[in-house]
């Protein structure tokens, strides 16, 4: 047995970081396409659907840098599939007065929950308005399994919701936004272009006008959802979308919406319907 | 800790150079930061890793607080005989977390 040879031990940031460093900078000055990440990689869209603002959809992963691409194609080392691994035990694991589990109901969830994942938010008949997965995971811990919901960006919730949106991966977005559900839309609408913060930006100021051009370092995405809950590298674990929402308006100095308020609920609401089309990549690997 | 990951091949042709992978959940606390109380969040990471074959050890790292949350290593080891990998994660509080995989030689 010869000795073995260290190929790579990831400090995954330092890594992508690394390797953006030495690649020769491929930014682009047409207004129209994205900028290449790397020399030889041109991003790949897809033809967005009728009536999006978009012509061409592109999903965050495909602004990332090639390890970061590897990382996430690879179950193997994408690290948002141990969440997924930790939800698989406990989807059977009985919690609360009702003396159930999600598999209770909902025995093999990649059948069950095939699908699940493409149209939230989702219109509540019950509270009439519309829910986000998370919540819904939690109406069904409380009405349900009587048991006590989770704690938004806690661990469990995270996990779960990653897990169930897993079951789609691959099927193209779906939120409805007819109905009663316009008017959540309309307001999205409205607060994805309102300016706000002492910088006094919208969403659309990088997501929409400059996707595909760097800010600092790093290259714009569209802004898109698909890939949420996503374990971001920065944070070193799986991140919510509303969690992410909160940190963009952070960095325009506001002060972020709270946590399923109805303005981040209409938000998540649209900007989910920008997307519509794209495939689910959960669990995502971003930066 | 979780079951760590790995990817070791059953097989191999003899003299055959392999690829090994593992990754374990951990979240290496770099001990460096402060925690929503403004007090530091103590050191706590896999500080050492190895690997051995048949009893021997052939790969080792002795890991360093910059190293990310659920550390994952690649290496590559050259396969002479049947045998068994044992693997080895030790964290700051002195847990060791093992897997073991088995690998046969295969005719060529």
């Amino acid at each position: 047995m010869s000795a073995g040879r260290i190929k790579q031990v990831l400090s995954a940031l330092g890594f992508a970081a690394m390797a953006f460093a030495m690649v020769p900078a491929a930014a682009s000055a047409d207004d129209a396409k994205p900028a290449a990440t790397e020399a030889a990689y041109v991003p790949k869209g897809i033809p967005a659907p009728a009536g999006s603002v978009f012509k061409t959809l592109f999903s965050g992963y495909q602004f990332r840098s090639a390890d970061t691409r590897a990382m996430q194609d690879d179950d193997f080392s994408n690290p948002g599939m141990l969440s997924v691994e930790a939800a698989t035990s406990e989807w059977s694991h009985v919690d609360g007065e009702a003396g159930k589990s999600c598999a209770s109901c909902h025995a093999d969830p990649a059948k069950t929950m095939h699908g699940v994942g493409t149209h939230y938010p989702r219109w509540n008949k019950v509270l009439e308005r519309p829910v986000t997965l998370e919540q819904q995971i939690n109406l069904c811990r409380t009405n349900n399994m009587k048991a006590k919901p989770w704690a938004f960006n806690s661990e469990n919730l995270t996990n779960m919701t990653t897990f169930v949106r897993y079951q789609s991966r691959g099927l193209p977005v779906a939120v409805k936004v007819d109905g009663p559900m316009s008017v959540w839309f309309d307001k999205g609408k409205s607060l994805y272009y309102q300016r706000i913060g002492q910088l006094d930006m919208a969403c659309s100021n990088c997501h929409e006008k400059y996707y595909g051009k760097h800010i600092r370092a790093d290259l714009l995405s569209q802004g898109q959802t698909n890939d949420f809950p996503t374990y971001r590298l920065k944070s070193q674990h799986l991140v919510p979308v509303e969690k992410r929402f909160q940190g963009c308006m952070a960095k325009v100095r506001a002060k972020p919406y709270k946590i399923f308020s109805d303005n981040m609920i209409a938000l998540e609401v649209y900007t989910a319907w920008r997307g519509n089309g794209l495939p689910v990549e959960t669990p995502g690997v971003r930066n | 800790m979780s079951v760590p990951r790995l990817r070791v091949p059953k097989t191999a042709k003899k003299g055959e150079v392999i690829t090994i992978k593992s990754l374990i959940e951990h979240p290496m606390e770099s001990g460096f930061r402060k925690g929503p109380d403004g007090k530091m969040v103590p050191r706590m990471i896999i500080n050492k890793f190895t690997a051995s074959f048949n009893g021997k050890q052939f790969f080792g790292a002795n890991i360093q607080p910059s190293v990310s949350a659920n550390p994952y290593i690649e290496f590559d080891a050259k396969i002479d005989a049947d045998g068994t990998f044992d693997f080895a994660w030790t964290d700051d509080k002195g847990v060791v977390t093992k897997a073991q995989a088995k690998i046969t030689v295969a005719a060529a």
